[in-house]
Protein backbone atom coordinates (compact mmCIF):
# COMPACT_ATOMS: atom_id res chain seq x y z
CA UNK A 1 0.00 0.00 0.00
CA UNK A 2 0.95 3.62 -0.26
CA UNK A 3 0.41 6.46 -2.68
CA UNK A 4 2.35 8.30 -5.33
CA UNK A 5 2.15 12.06 -5.79
CA UNK A 6 3.79 14.24 -8.42
CA UNK A 7 4.99 17.77 -7.81
CA UNK A 8 7.45 20.22 -9.31
CA UNK A 9 11.08 19.52 -8.46
CA UNK A 10 12.63 22.87 -7.64
CA UNK A 11 15.80 21.19 -6.44
CA UNK A 12 15.48 17.48 -7.04
CA UNK A 13 17.17 14.42 -5.61
CA UNK A 14 16.70 10.72 -4.89
CA UNK A 15 16.28 10.01 -1.21
CA UNK A 16 14.14 8.15 1.29
CA UNK A 17 13.32 9.27 4.79
CA UNK A 18 10.85 9.74 7.60
CA UNK A 19 8.47 12.65 7.48
CA UNK A 20 7.07 15.24 9.86
CA UNK A 21 3.86 16.95 8.89
CA UNK A 22 2.44 20.41 9.47
CA UNK A 23 -0.95 21.28 8.07
CA UNK A 24 -0.37 24.96 8.72
CA UNK A 25 2.35 27.27 7.41
CA UNK A 26 5.67 26.63 9.11
CA UNK A 27 7.27 29.67 10.71
CA UNK A 28 10.94 29.11 9.85
CA UNK A 29 12.48 31.56 12.32
CA UNK A 30 10.25 30.49 15.21
CA UNK A 31 10.82 26.79 14.42
CA UNK A 32 14.59 26.73 13.91
CA UNK A 33 16.13 29.72 15.70
CA UNK A 34 16.38 28.28 19.21
CA UNK A 35 18.26 25.16 18.14
CA UNK A 36 20.47 27.14 15.75
CA UNK A 37 21.40 29.65 18.45
CA UNK A 38 22.25 26.85 20.85
CA UNK A 39 24.35 25.20 18.11
CA UNK A 40 22.35 22.08 18.88
CA UNK A 41 23.11 18.83 17.11
CA UNK A 42 19.51 18.58 15.98
CA UNK A 43 16.65 20.99 15.53
CA UNK A 44 13.81 20.66 17.99
CA UNK A 45 10.97 22.81 16.69
CA UNK A 46 10.57 25.79 19.00
CA UNK A 47 7.48 27.34 17.44
CA UNK A 48 4.93 27.31 20.23
CA UNK A 49 2.20 28.33 17.79
CA UNK A 50 2.63 25.23 15.65
CA UNK A 51 0.98 22.52 17.73
CA UNK A 52 1.87 19.76 15.24
CA UNK A 53 5.61 20.46 15.07
CA UNK A 54 6.35 22.00 18.47
CA UNK A 55 9.06 20.05 20.31
CA UNK A 56 9.56 17.61 17.42
CA UNK A 57 12.91 16.80 15.84
CA UNK A 58 13.18 18.28 12.33
CA UNK A 59 16.80 17.37 11.54
CA UNK A 60 17.16 14.84 8.74
CA UNK A 61 13.41 14.65 8.34
CA UNK A 62 11.30 15.18 5.25
CA UNK A 63 9.12 18.15 6.12
CA UNK A 64 5.62 18.06 4.61
CA UNK A 65 3.94 21.45 4.75
CA UNK A 66 1.77 23.85 2.80
CA UNK A 67 4.40 26.65 2.82
CA UNK A 68 6.61 28.61 5.21
CA UNK A 69 5.52 31.82 6.93
CA UNK A 70 6.86 34.46 9.31
CA UNK A 71 9.96 36.64 9.47
CA UNK A 72 11.89 37.34 6.30
CA UNK A 73 15.04 36.09 7.96
CA UNK A 74 13.51 32.70 7.05
CA UNK A 75 15.63 31.99 3.98
CA UNK A 76 18.82 32.85 5.74
CA UNK A 77 17.85 30.69 8.71
CA UNK A 78 17.30 27.73 6.36
CA UNK A 79 20.67 28.36 4.70
CA UNK A 80 22.35 28.51 8.11
CA UNK A 81 20.87 25.28 9.44
CA UNK A 82 21.75 23.57 6.15
CA UNK A 83 25.33 24.77 6.52
CA UNK A 84 25.36 23.55 10.13
CA UNK A 85 24.24 20.13 8.89
CA UNK A 86 21.08 20.09 10.99
CA UNK A 87 18.56 20.99 8.31
CA UNK A 88 15.68 18.92 7.03
CA UNK A 89 16.50 16.32 4.38
CA UNK A 90 13.82 17.67 2.09
CA UNK A 91 10.85 20.01 2.05
CA UNK A 92 7.66 18.89 0.37
CA UNK A 93 5.17 21.69 -0.19
CA UNK A 94 1.54 21.00 -0.96
CA UNK A 95 1.18 24.54 -2.35
CA UNK A 96 3.44 26.72 -4.51
CA UNK A 97 6.67 27.35 -2.63
CA UNK A 98 6.79 30.74 -0.88
CA UNK A 99 9.47 33.38 -1.39
CA UNK A 100 11.25 32.75 1.94
CA UNK A 101 11.62 28.99 1.54
CA UNK A 102 12.62 29.46 -2.10
CA UNK A 103 15.35 31.88 -1.08
CA UNK A 104 16.57 29.48 1.61
CA UNK A 105 17.00 26.52 -0.69
CA UNK A 106 18.53 28.66 -3.47
CA UNK A 107 21.02 30.37 -1.14
CA UNK A 108 21.99 26.98 0.31
CA UNK A 109 22.51 25.59 -3.17
CA UNK A 110 24.38 28.52 -4.78
CA UNK A 111 26.44 29.94 -1.89
CA UNK A 112 26.78 27.08 0.62
CA UNK A 113 26.72 24.14 -1.83
CA UNK A 114 24.30 22.25 0.44
CA UNK A 115 21.17 20.94 -1.19
CA UNK A 116 17.81 20.89 0.54
CA UNK A 117 15.64 18.87 -1.82
CA UNK A 118 12.46 20.82 -2.50
CA UNK A 119 9.32 19.70 -4.30
CA UNK A 120 6.27 21.94 -4.44
CA UNK A 121 2.68 21.89 -5.72
CA UNK A 122 2.03 18.38 -4.42
CA UNK A 123 -1.60 19.28 -3.71
CA UNK A 124 -3.86 19.31 -0.67
CA UNK A 125 -4.60 15.61 -1.05
CA UNK A 126 -0.93 14.88 -0.40
CA UNK A 127 -0.99 16.83 2.85
CA UNK A 128 -4.19 15.11 3.93
CA UNK A 129 -2.76 11.68 3.16
CA UNK A 130 0.66 11.93 4.70
CA UNK A 131 1.07 11.23 8.42
CA UNK A 132 3.91 11.87 10.87
CA UNK A 133 6.51 9.10 10.87
CA UNK A 134 5.65 7.66 7.46
CA UNK A 135 8.50 6.84 5.08
CA UNK A 136 8.65 8.84 1.87
CA UNK A 137 10.72 8.09 -1.22
CA UNK A 138 11.56 11.10 -3.38
CA UNK A 139 12.63 10.92 -7.01
CA UNK A 140 14.66 13.45 -8.96
CA UNK A 141 11.71 14.39 -11.20
CA UNK A 142 9.46 15.44 -8.31
CA UNK A 143 7.62 12.13 -7.92
CA UNK A 144 7.18 11.02 -4.34
CA UNK A 145 5.97 7.73 -2.91
CA UNK A 146 4.41 7.75 0.56
CA UNK A 147 4.57 4.30 2.11
CA UNK A 148 1.38 3.01 3.72
CA UNK A 149 0.88 2.38 7.44
CA UNK B 1 24.90 27.65 -16.28
CA UNK B 2 21.36 28.06 -15.08
CA UNK B 3 18.69 26.48 -17.25
CA UNK B 4 16.34 29.46 -17.45
CA UNK B 5 13.18 30.41 -19.32
CA UNK B 6 13.28 34.07 -18.34
CA UNK B 7 13.93 36.65 -21.05
CA UNK B 8 17.27 38.13 -20.05
CA UNK B 9 19.17 41.02 -21.61
CA UNK B 10 22.59 40.46 -23.17
CA UNK B 11 24.24 42.01 -20.11
CA UNK B 12 22.27 39.79 -17.73
CA UNK B 13 23.25 36.70 -19.75
CA UNK B 14 26.89 37.79 -19.70
CA UNK B 15 26.79 38.13 -15.92
CA UNK B 16 25.07 34.77 -15.61
CA UNK B 17 27.79 33.21 -17.74
CA UNK B 18 30.46 34.63 -15.44
CA UNK B 19 31.83 37.28 -17.82
CA UNK B 20 31.84 39.83 -15.00
CA UNK B 21 33.37 37.52 -12.42
CA UNK B 22 32.30 34.47 -10.43
CA UNK B 23 30.79 36.35 -7.46
CA UNK B 24 28.49 38.53 -9.53
CA UNK B 25 27.64 35.37 -11.44
CA UNK B 26 26.52 33.70 -8.20
CA UNK B 27 24.50 36.77 -7.22
CA UNK B 28 22.80 36.79 -10.62
CA UNK B 29 22.28 33.02 -10.52
CA UNK B 30 20.51 33.36 -7.15
CA UNK B 31 18.24 36.12 -8.47
CA UNK B 32 17.45 34.27 -11.71
CA UNK B 33 16.73 30.96 -9.93
CA UNK B 34 14.54 32.87 -7.49
CA UNK B 35 12.60 34.41 -10.39
CA UNK B 36 12.35 31.11 -12.27
CA UNK B 37 10.78 29.48 -9.22
CA UNK B 38 7.95 31.99 -9.41
CA UNK B 39 7.58 32.04 -13.20
CA UNK B 40 9.04 35.55 -13.61
CA UNK B 41 9.54 36.45 -17.26
CA UNK B 42 12.09 39.20 -16.79
CA UNK B 43 14.16 41.17 -14.31
CA UNK B 44 13.23 44.75 -13.41
CA UNK B 45 15.74 47.41 -12.36
CA UNK B 46 15.28 48.54 -8.76
CA UNK B 47 14.41 52.21 -8.21
CA UNK B 48 15.36 52.81 -4.59
CA UNK B 49 17.87 51.73 -1.94
CA UNK B 50 17.72 48.25 -0.48
CA UNK B 51 16.56 47.68 3.11
CA UNK B 52 18.27 44.70 4.71
CA UNK B 53 16.81 42.50 7.42
CA UNK B 54 20.14 41.09 8.62
CA UNK B 55 21.63 43.51 11.12
CA UNK B 56 23.04 41.15 13.69
CA UNK B 57 26.45 39.53 13.91
CA UNK B 58 25.52 36.14 15.29
CA UNK B 59 28.53 33.88 14.64
CA UNK B 60 26.34 30.98 13.47
CA UNK B 61 25.40 33.05 10.39
CA UNK B 62 28.67 31.97 8.83
CA UNK B 63 27.19 31.58 5.34
CA UNK B 64 26.16 35.26 5.41
CA UNK B 65 29.57 36.51 6.58
CA UNK B 66 31.32 34.33 4.01
CA UNK B 67 29.14 35.70 1.24
CA UNK B 68 29.74 39.29 2.40
CA UNK B 69 33.48 38.68 2.34
CA UNK B 70 33.19 37.28 -1.16
CA UNK B 71 31.24 40.35 -2.31
CA UNK B 72 33.78 42.70 -0.72
CA UNK B 73 36.82 40.95 -2.10
CA UNK B 74 35.20 41.09 -5.55
CA UNK B 75 34.68 44.85 -5.15
CA UNK B 76 30.89 44.55 -5.24
CA UNK B 77 28.51 46.95 -3.47
CA UNK B 78 24.97 48.24 -3.91
CA UNK B 79 24.57 51.24 -6.22
CA UNK B 80 22.54 53.23 -3.65
CA UNK B 81 23.38 53.32 0.05
CA UNK B 82 21.09 51.01 2.02
CA UNK B 83 19.42 50.85 5.45
CA UNK B 84 19.30 47.80 7.70
CA UNK B 85 17.30 46.49 10.67
CA UNK B 86 18.13 47.61 14.25
CA UNK B 87 21.24 46.72 16.18
CA UNK B 88 20.88 44.06 18.90
CA UNK B 89 22.57 45.67 21.92
CA UNK B 90 22.39 48.93 23.88
CA UNK B 91 23.67 48.39 27.45
CA UNK B 92 23.16 52.05 28.33
CA UNK B 93 19.42 52.13 27.80
CA UNK B 94 18.50 48.46 28.15
CA UNK B 95 20.03 47.40 31.43
CA UNK B 96 21.65 43.96 31.54
CA UNK B 97 23.25 41.87 34.27
CA UNK B 98 26.92 40.93 33.97
CA UNK B 99 25.94 37.40 33.01
CA UNK B 100 23.54 38.63 30.34
CA UNK B 101 26.30 40.83 28.94
CA UNK B 102 28.64 37.84 28.78
CA UNK B 103 26.04 35.89 26.81
CA UNK B 104 25.36 38.87 24.52
CA UNK B 105 29.07 39.20 23.87
CA UNK B 106 29.21 35.59 22.72
CA UNK B 107 25.87 35.69 20.87
CA UNK B 108 26.66 38.80 18.86
CA UNK B 109 30.38 38.17 18.76
CA UNK B 110 30.62 39.10 15.08
CA UNK B 111 28.67 42.38 15.39
CA UNK B 112 31.60 44.76 14.90
CA UNK B 113 33.05 42.74 12.02
CA UNK B 114 29.65 42.47 10.38
CA UNK B 115 29.03 46.21 10.64
CA UNK B 116 32.36 46.79 8.89
CA UNK B 117 31.22 44.38 6.16
CA UNK B 118 27.92 46.25 5.85
CA UNK B 119 29.74 49.56 5.42
CA UNK B 120 31.91 48.12 2.67
CA UNK B 121 28.90 46.75 0.81
CA UNK B 122 26.97 50.05 0.90
CA UNK B 123 25.48 50.87 4.33
CA UNK B 124 24.04 54.43 4.41
CA UNK B 125 25.52 55.57 7.73
CA UNK B 126 25.82 54.65 11.41
CA UNK B 127 22.21 55.69 12.04
CA UNK B 128 20.86 53.44 9.30
CA UNK B 129 19.91 50.67 11.76
CA UNK B 130 16.12 50.59 12.03
CA UNK B 131 13.12 48.53 10.93
CA UNK B 132 11.26 51.78 10.12
CA UNK B 133 13.54 53.01 7.33
CA UNK B 134 10.48 54.38 5.50
CA UNK B 135 9.83 57.12 8.07
CA UNK B 136 10.85 60.62 6.86
CA UNK B 137 13.48 61.18 9.59
CA UNK B 138 15.33 58.06 8.42
CA UNK B 139 14.99 58.83 4.76
CA UNK B 140 14.79 55.53 2.87
CA UNK B 141 11.34 56.58 1.69
CA UNK B 142 10.23 55.05 -1.60
CA UNK B 143 7.71 56.62 -3.96
CA UNK B 144 4.50 55.04 -5.19
CA UNK B 145 5.14 52.52 -7.95
CA UNK B 146 8.87 52.22 -7.31
CA UNK B 147 10.42 48.75 -7.56
CA UNK B 148 12.29 47.70 -4.41
CA UNK B 149 14.44 44.89 -3.11
CA UNK B 150 13.50 44.85 0.58
CA UNK B 151 13.24 42.06 3.11
CA UNK B 152 12.22 43.15 6.64
CA UNK B 153 8.60 41.95 6.70
CA UNK B 154 7.16 44.97 8.53
CA UNK B 155 8.93 47.38 6.16
CA UNK B 156 7.89 45.47 3.03
CA UNK B 157 4.22 45.43 4.04
CA UNK B 158 4.35 49.16 4.88
CA UNK B 159 6.08 50.15 1.61
CA UNK B 160 3.66 48.08 -0.47
CA UNK B 161 0.47 49.01 1.33
CA UNK B 162 0.81 52.53 2.73
CA UNK B 163 3.15 53.95 0.08
CA UNK B 164 2.17 51.84 -2.92
CA UNK B 165 5.77 50.92 -3.78
CA UNK B 166 6.45 47.40 -5.03
CA UNK B 167 8.57 44.84 -3.24
CA UNK B 168 8.14 41.14 -2.79
CA UNK B 169 8.48 39.69 0.69
CA UNK B 170 12.06 38.78 -0.01
CA UNK B 171 14.16 36.75 2.32
CA UNK B 172 17.24 38.14 4.00
CA UNK B 173 20.34 37.94 1.73
CA UNK B 174 18.19 37.73 -1.44
CA UNK B 175 17.30 41.43 -0.96
CA UNK B 176 21.01 42.32 -0.80
CA UNK B 177 21.77 40.26 -3.89
CA UNK B 178 18.96 42.17 -5.66
CA UNK B 179 20.81 45.34 -4.67
CA UNK B 180 24.13 43.95 -5.90
CA UNK B 181 22.81 43.05 -9.35
CA UNK B 182 20.48 46.09 -9.27
CA UNK B 183 17.55 43.99 -10.41
CA UNK B 184 14.72 41.86 -9.09
CA UNK B 185 12.54 39.27 -10.82
CA UNK B 186 9.07 40.45 -11.78
CA UNK B 187 6.53 38.30 -9.98
CA UNK B 188 4.04 38.39 -7.12
CA UNK B 189 3.62 41.80 -5.51
CA UNK B 190 5.54 43.44 -8.37
CA UNK B 191 2.68 42.68 -10.76
CA UNK B 192 -0.82 44.21 -10.95
CA UNK B 193 -2.38 40.75 -10.72
CA UNK B 194 -0.35 39.86 -7.64
CA UNK B 195 -1.63 42.97 -5.88
CA UNK B 196 -5.27 41.94 -6.12
CA UNK B 197 -7.03 40.95 -2.91
CA UNK B 198 -8.27 37.43 -2.27
CA UNK B 199 -9.93 38.43 0.99
CA UNK B 200 -12.46 41.05 1.97
CA UNK B 201 -11.95 41.84 5.65
CA UNK B 202 -14.98 43.49 7.24
CA UNK B 203 -14.09 45.30 10.46
CA UNK B 204 -17.33 45.46 12.47
CA UNK B 205 -16.02 46.21 15.95
CA UNK B 206 -17.72 48.64 18.34
CA UNK B 207 -14.53 50.74 18.59
CA UNK B 208 -11.25 50.91 16.73
CA UNK B 209 -9.56 47.53 17.26
CA UNK B 210 -6.05 47.39 18.68
CA UNK B 211 -3.85 47.61 15.56
CA UNK B 212 -1.62 44.76 16.71
CA UNK B 213 -4.56 42.41 17.32
CA UNK B 214 -6.36 43.30 14.09
CA UNK B 215 -3.15 42.62 12.16
CA UNK B 216 -2.67 39.36 14.01
CA UNK B 217 -6.22 38.20 13.21
CA UNK B 218 -5.78 39.10 9.54
CA UNK B 219 -2.37 37.41 9.29
CA UNK B 220 -3.58 34.21 10.91
CA UNK B 221 -6.59 34.07 8.56
CA UNK B 222 -5.20 35.08 5.17
CA UNK B 223 -1.59 33.88 5.70
CA UNK B 224 0.17 35.26 2.58
CA UNK B 225 -2.84 36.44 0.58
CA UNK B 226 -3.66 40.10 0.02
CA UNK B 227 -6.55 41.39 2.15
CA UNK B 228 -8.84 44.32 1.28
CA UNK B 229 -9.94 45.82 4.59
CA UNK B 230 -13.15 47.79 4.99
CA UNK B 231 -14.46 49.63 8.03
CA UNK B 232 -11.26 51.31 9.25
CA UNK B 233 -11.77 54.67 7.53
CA UNK B 234 -14.52 55.57 9.98
CA UNK B 235 -11.88 55.48 12.72
CA UNK B 236 -8.78 56.64 10.86
CA UNK B 237 -10.36 59.10 8.43
CA UNK B 238 -9.69 59.18 4.70
CA UNK B 239 -6.24 59.04 3.17
CA UNK B 240 -2.91 58.80 4.92
CA UNK B 241 -2.73 60.88 8.12
CA UNK B 242 -0.02 60.61 10.81
CA UNK B 243 -2.40 58.55 12.94
CA UNK B 244 -3.18 56.27 10.02
CA UNK B 245 0.56 55.79 9.35
CA UNK B 246 1.16 54.73 12.95
CA UNK B 247 -1.86 52.45 13.07
CA UNK B 248 -1.15 50.80 9.72
CA UNK B 249 2.55 50.40 10.57
CA UNK B 250 1.67 48.34 13.64
CA UNK B 251 -1.24 46.48 12.05
CA UNK B 252 0.89 45.53 9.06
CA UNK B 253 3.78 44.29 11.17
CA UNK B 254 1.44 41.99 13.10
CA UNK B 255 -0.15 40.68 9.89
CA UNK B 256 3.31 40.01 8.44
CA UNK B 257 4.61 38.15 11.49
CA UNK B 258 1.45 36.31 12.56
CA UNK B 259 0.95 35.32 8.92
CA UNK B 260 2.95 36.31 5.86
CA UNK B 261 1.06 39.34 4.56
CA UNK B 262 3.16 41.46 2.19
CA UNK B 263 0.44 43.85 1.07
CA UNK B 264 -2.97 44.96 2.29
CA UNK B 265 -5.41 47.52 0.97
CA UNK B 266 -7.57 49.64 3.26
CA UNK B 267 -10.70 51.14 1.77
CA UNK B 268 -10.59 54.91 1.64
CA UNK B 269 -7.06 55.05 3.08
CA UNK B 270 -4.26 53.29 1.19
CA UNK B 271 -3.32 54.68 -2.24
CA UNK B 272 -4.30 51.75 -4.44
CA UNK B 273 -7.60 51.28 -2.58
CA UNK B 274 -8.39 54.96 -3.09
CA UNK B 275 -7.64 54.69 -6.82
CA UNK B 276 -9.10 51.31 -7.68
CA UNK B 277 -11.59 50.74 -4.84
CA UNK B 278 -13.17 47.26 -4.81
CA UNK B 279 -11.90 46.61 -8.33
CA UNK B 280 -8.88 45.35 -6.40
CA UNK B 281 -10.87 42.36 -5.18
CA UNK B 282 -10.12 39.11 -6.96
CA UNK B 283 -13.04 37.18 -8.41
CA UNK B 284 -14.41 34.69 -5.88
CA UNK B 285 -12.80 36.43 -2.89
CA UNK B 286 -13.33 35.15 0.66
CA UNK B 287 -14.91 37.18 3.44
CA UNK B 288 -13.67 37.40 7.03
CA UNK B 289 -15.69 39.41 9.53
CA UNK B 290 -13.84 40.78 12.55
CA UNK B 291 -16.09 41.86 15.40
CA UNK B 292 -15.54 42.34 19.14
CA UNK B 293 -15.93 38.60 19.79
CA UNK B 294 -13.32 37.71 17.17
CA UNK B 295 -10.85 40.20 18.66
CA UNK B 296 -11.36 38.62 22.09
CA UNK B 297 -11.00 35.12 20.62
CA UNK B 298 -7.71 36.04 18.94
CA UNK B 299 -6.25 37.47 22.17
CA UNK B 300 -7.31 34.39 24.12
CA UNK B 301 -5.66 32.11 21.55
CA UNK B 302 -2.16 33.39 22.35
CA UNK B 303 -0.29 30.71 24.29
CA UNK B 304 0.83 31.41 27.86
CA UNK B 305 4.56 30.73 28.01
CA UNK B 306 5.29 31.85 31.53
CA UNK B 307 5.38 29.20 34.22
CA UNK B 308 3.65 31.60 36.60
CA UNK B 309 1.25 33.98 34.92
CA UNK B 310 1.33 36.37 37.89
CA UNK B 311 5.07 37.02 37.78
CA UNK B 312 6.05 40.64 38.22
CA UNK B 313 7.23 41.91 34.82
CA UNK B 314 10.90 42.89 34.66
CA UNK B 315 10.88 44.76 31.36
CA UNK B 316 8.24 46.23 29.09
CA UNK B 317 9.17 46.77 25.43
CA UNK B 318 7.13 49.30 23.48
CA UNK B 319 7.94 49.74 19.81
CA UNK B 320 8.30 46.64 17.66
CA UNK B 321 8.20 47.82 14.92
CA UNK B 322 10.03 50.88 16.20
CA UNK B 323 8.00 53.94 17.15
CA UNK B 324 7.45 56.95 14.94
CA UNK B 325 8.18 60.40 16.35
CA UNK B 326 4.43 60.93 16.71
CA UNK B 327 4.12 57.67 18.68
CA UNK B 328 7.07 58.56 20.92
CA UNK B 329 5.33 61.77 21.97
CA UNK B 330 2.10 59.81 22.37
CA UNK B 331 3.72 57.28 24.74
CA UNK B 332 5.27 60.02 26.88
CA UNK B 333 1.80 61.48 27.24
CA UNK B 334 0.11 58.13 27.92
CA UNK B 335 2.72 57.16 30.54
CA UNK B 336 2.42 60.53 32.21
CA UNK B 337 -1.39 60.33 32.32
CA UNK B 338 -1.53 56.80 33.75
CA UNK B 339 1.11 57.57 36.41
CA UNK B 340 -0.70 60.74 37.42
CA UNK B 341 -3.96 58.82 37.73
CA UNK B 342 -2.25 56.32 40.05
CA UNK B 343 -0.59 59.07 42.06
CA UNK B 344 2.89 57.95 41.01
CA UNK B 345 5.80 59.72 39.42
CA UNK B 346 7.84 56.79 38.10
CA UNK B 347 7.08 53.61 36.19
CA UNK B 348 6.95 50.43 38.26
CA UNK B 349 8.21 48.25 35.39
CA UNK B 350 11.44 49.01 33.51
CA UNK B 351 9.85 50.46 30.38
CA UNK B 352 11.87 50.68 27.19
CA UNK B 353 10.65 52.60 24.15
CA UNK B 354 12.26 51.64 20.84
CA UNK B 355 12.73 54.06 17.95
CA UNK B 356 15.10 54.52 15.00
CA UNK B 357 18.39 56.30 15.84
CA UNK B 358 17.43 59.28 13.65
CA UNK B 359 14.04 59.52 15.35
CA UNK B 360 15.50 59.14 18.85
CA UNK B 361 18.00 61.87 17.99
CA UNK B 362 15.21 64.16 16.79
CA UNK B 363 13.15 63.41 19.90
CA UNK B 364 16.07 64.15 22.23
CA UNK B 365 16.35 67.63 20.74
CA UNK B 366 13.12 68.36 22.62
CA UNK B 367 14.96 68.39 25.93
CA UNK B 368 11.87 69.04 28.03
CA UNK B 369 9.91 66.04 26.75
CA UNK B 370 12.96 63.77 26.84
CA UNK B 371 13.55 64.79 30.45
CA UNK B 372 9.91 64.06 31.22
CA UNK B 373 10.38 60.54 29.82
CA UNK B 374 13.58 59.98 31.79
CA UNK B 375 12.09 61.44 34.96
CA UNK B 376 9.33 58.85 34.74
CA UNK B 377 12.07 56.20 34.76
CA UNK B 378 11.48 55.07 31.19
CA UNK B 379 14.25 54.58 28.62
CA UNK B 380 14.65 55.16 24.92
CA UNK B 381 16.68 52.80 22.77
CA UNK B 382 17.19 51.92 19.13
CA UNK B 383 17.72 48.17 19.51
CA UNK B 384 15.54 45.38 18.24
CA UNK B 385 13.83 43.84 21.30
CA UNK B 386 13.56 40.54 19.47
CA UNK B 387 17.33 40.30 19.39
CA UNK B 388 17.45 41.15 23.10
CA UNK B 389 15.03 38.30 23.77
CA UNK B 390 17.18 35.88 21.78
CA UNK B 391 19.54 35.87 24.75
CA UNK B 392 18.40 32.73 26.65
CA UNK B 393 18.86 34.54 29.98
CA UNK B 394 16.63 37.39 28.85
CA UNK B 395 14.00 35.06 27.41
CA UNK B 396 13.60 33.51 30.87
CA UNK B 397 12.63 36.87 32.32
CA UNK B 398 9.00 37.98 32.48
CA UNK B 399 8.95 40.50 29.65
CA UNK B 400 5.77 42.22 28.53
CA UNK B 401 5.09 44.02 25.28
CA UNK B 402 2.41 45.60 23.14
CA UNK B 403 4.01 44.02 20.05
CA UNK B 404 2.43 41.02 18.44
CA UNK B 405 5.60 40.41 16.46
CA UNK B 406 7.68 40.22 19.64
CA UNK B 407 5.07 37.90 21.18
CA UNK B 408 5.19 35.62 18.15
CA UNK B 409 8.94 35.06 18.19
CA UNK B 410 9.76 35.19 21.90
CA UNK B 411 8.42 34.49 25.38
CA UNK B 412 7.35 38.12 25.77
CA UNK B 413 3.72 38.37 26.82
CA UNK B 414 1.34 40.53 24.85
CA UNK B 415 -1.03 43.08 26.36
CA UNK B 416 -3.16 45.69 24.66
CA UNK B 417 -1.99 49.29 25.17
CA UNK B 418 -4.59 50.16 27.80
CA UNK B 419 -3.73 47.13 29.93
CA UNK B 420 0.03 47.44 29.52
CA UNK B 421 -0.11 51.03 30.75
CA UNK B 422 -1.91 49.91 33.90
CA UNK B 423 0.71 47.19 34.46
CA UNK B 424 3.56 49.67 33.95
CA UNK B 425 2.03 51.92 36.61
CA UNK B 426 0.99 49.14 38.99
CA UNK B 427 4.10 46.96 38.63
CA UNK B 428 2.18 43.73 38.57
CA UNK B 429 -0.10 41.78 36.30
CA UNK B 430 -2.13 40.39 39.18
CA UNK B 431 -5.24 42.36 39.86
CA UNK B 432 -5.78 43.45 36.28
CA UNK B 433 -8.09 42.20 33.58
CA UNK B 434 -5.14 40.59 31.91
CA UNK B 435 -5.09 38.35 28.88
CA UNK B 436 -3.91 35.07 30.07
Amino acid sequence: MGRTFKGRAILGGNIKGECVVSHEGVNTLASFQKSALKKAKKVICSDQNNKELYNKNLTGKIMCLPKTIGSTTGGMVLQTIAQMGIGPLAMLFSEHIDSLAAAGIILSEVWTYKRIIAIDQLGNEFLQYVKDGQLIEIKEDGTIFVEGD
Amino acid sequence: MVDYKMKLTTEEVDILEGKQGPTLQKAMKSIVLYGETFGAERLLPIDGPVHLVTSFGIPILKPVFDMMEELISSGLATEKKFTVDPRPIDYKNVRCSILEKVVFKIMYGKQKDYEVQLQKVGLKDKNAFTCTCYLPQVGNVPKKGEILSWAESSAVVFANSVIGARSNRNSGVIELLGGIVGKVPEFGLLTDEGRKAKWLIEVKTSKIPEAQVLGSAIGIKVVEDVPYIVGLDKYLGSGISDNAIDYLKDMGAASASNGAVGLYHVEGITPEAIEQKRELLHEGYNIYVIDDEEIKRIIKSYPMLWKDKDLKPKICFIGCPQLSLNQLYGWVEKLSTVLKAKGKSRVAVNTVLCAAPDIAQEFKKDKETYKKLKDMGANLTSICPLMYMNNPLCSKKPVITNSNKLRTYTTARYFVDEEILKIIARGSIKGGEYNG
